[in-house]
């Protein structure tokens, strides 16, 4: 399998480029948390900062509260593999507007950069994976819509479909493992929770 | 007197509960029942009781309030997640049947049935438990004002008195 080539933090911008209040975002811990801190922290982003395993459940958990709205979870191939039985459940409730999007660096990121199940096979003694292709698992589930893209001629397609097209939709992306800056929104959870509600329902 | 499972499902719908989780059990299955039927509630099958937690929070995020059920044995899976309701402070409530607690047949359950009100108070969740069928609607309909009035997790522990012993056919 070819290096990946697609820098995570450029794509998030352009996955979350205009979003208006119909665009809730949740984010996985960790990097995909920074990833649209950086984008621009805004009310209707719920970023984690622990949970892990939980993002998608809380994603399907608010597209069924708000269906009238697009749900658009970002999150890590760590915190998927944490919650792998949860796109089975998102396949048994087919939320439309609801879509998934896996950044897939095959790293455990916040904890060293060690290798996740996503990280292909015999890749040496410390950075082996089980070459697990988390696409295929959402299909397996009952995601139908589900995809892996791997490269810059892909991405417009990609925000198309995360931000419009009926759902549910899973993509995993293929990005390069890097080094970036950290960009934190706030870290009080409640004070994420009482400012979403706030901008979503008009009251906390 | 009505069946207490029912008197369950009419609290929660007083409560204006729209969505409810679940991972099969004889315990709760009526219950169930009567949300699958119910055109105003939404009724997931999760395949581990944490998820439970992730969606409670996103419903909540959304405006909407969501009970969890589940059995002793699942409230172990939900540890970690169950600190959300205090990093979020959103309310919560869980309905739980007992095993492991009285008279109970099936040794496997007894540690995690023992375990369940020690773990769930060190988590910082409120316990309000019932062994008799004539409290059940009283003290569910306590929990949602505790949970949704009083912004707490709560959980009632359905115990096995309460609920009857598995047998297996075994006397």
């Amino acid at each position: 399998m070819s290096k990946a080539t697609i820098q995570r933090r450029p794509l998030v911008k352009k996955l979350l480029g205009g979003a208006d209040d119909n665009l809730l975002v949740i984010a996985g811990l960790g990097s995909s948390n920074w990833d649209i801190t950086n984008a621009g922290d805004r009310p209707l982003n719920m970023p984690l900062w622990g949970a892990m395993g939980a993002t998608v459940s809380m994603g399907l958990g608010l597209a069924l509260a708000q269906p009238a709205k697009r749900v658009l979870v970002i999150t890590g191939d760590g915190d998927m593999l944490m919650g792998m039985g949860s796109l089975a459940t998102v396949a048994a409730q087919q939320p439309e507007n609801l879509a998934i999007v896996v950044l897939d660096n095959g790293k455990f990121g916040e904890t060293g950069n060690q290798a996740t199940h996503t990280s292909p096979r015999n890749n040496g003694p410390t950075d082996s994976g089980a070459g697990t292709d988390l696409a295929l698992i959402a299909k397996g589930c009952g995601i139908a819509d589900s995809a892996i893209v791997r490269s810059d001629s892909e991405i417009a397609q990609l925000v198309k479909d995360a931000r419009s097209k009926p759902g549910p939709v899973f993509r995993v992306v293929k990005v390069m493992v890097e080094k970036l800056e950290f960009v934190m929104p706030p870290q009080d959870g409640a004070h994420l929770k009482d400012r979403f509600r706030q901008a979503l329902l008009g009251h906390s | 007197m009505t069946d207490w499972r029912d008197d369950i499902f009419a609290v929660l719908q007083d409560h204006d509960i729209k969505q409810v989780y679940h991972v099969p059990d004889a315990g709760h299955s009526r219950l169930i029942e009567a949300c699958q039927k119910s055109n105003s509630i939404r009724t997931l099958a999760l395949t581990t009781e944490e998820e439970g937690l992730g969606l409670a929070a996103g419903a909540w995020l959304g405006g909407q309030r969501s009970v969890l059920l589940m059995q002793s044995s699942g409230v172990g899976n939900t540890i970690n997640l169950m600190g959300l309701t205090k990093t979020l402070r959103f309310p919560f409530l869980t309905l739980i049947t007992m095993r492991g607690d009285y008279g109970e047949f099936n040794s496997w359950q007894y540690p995690m049935g023992q375990g369940t009100p020690k773990v769930l108070e060190a988590m910082g969740v409120l316990l309000y438990s019932v062994d008799t069928a004539s409290e059940v609607k009283a003290t569910v309909d306590a929990a949602a004002r505790t949970a949704f009035n009083g912004g707490q997790a709560v959980a009632v522990l359905l115990r096995q008195k309460l609920i009857g012993i598995k047998t297996f056919g075994k006397k």
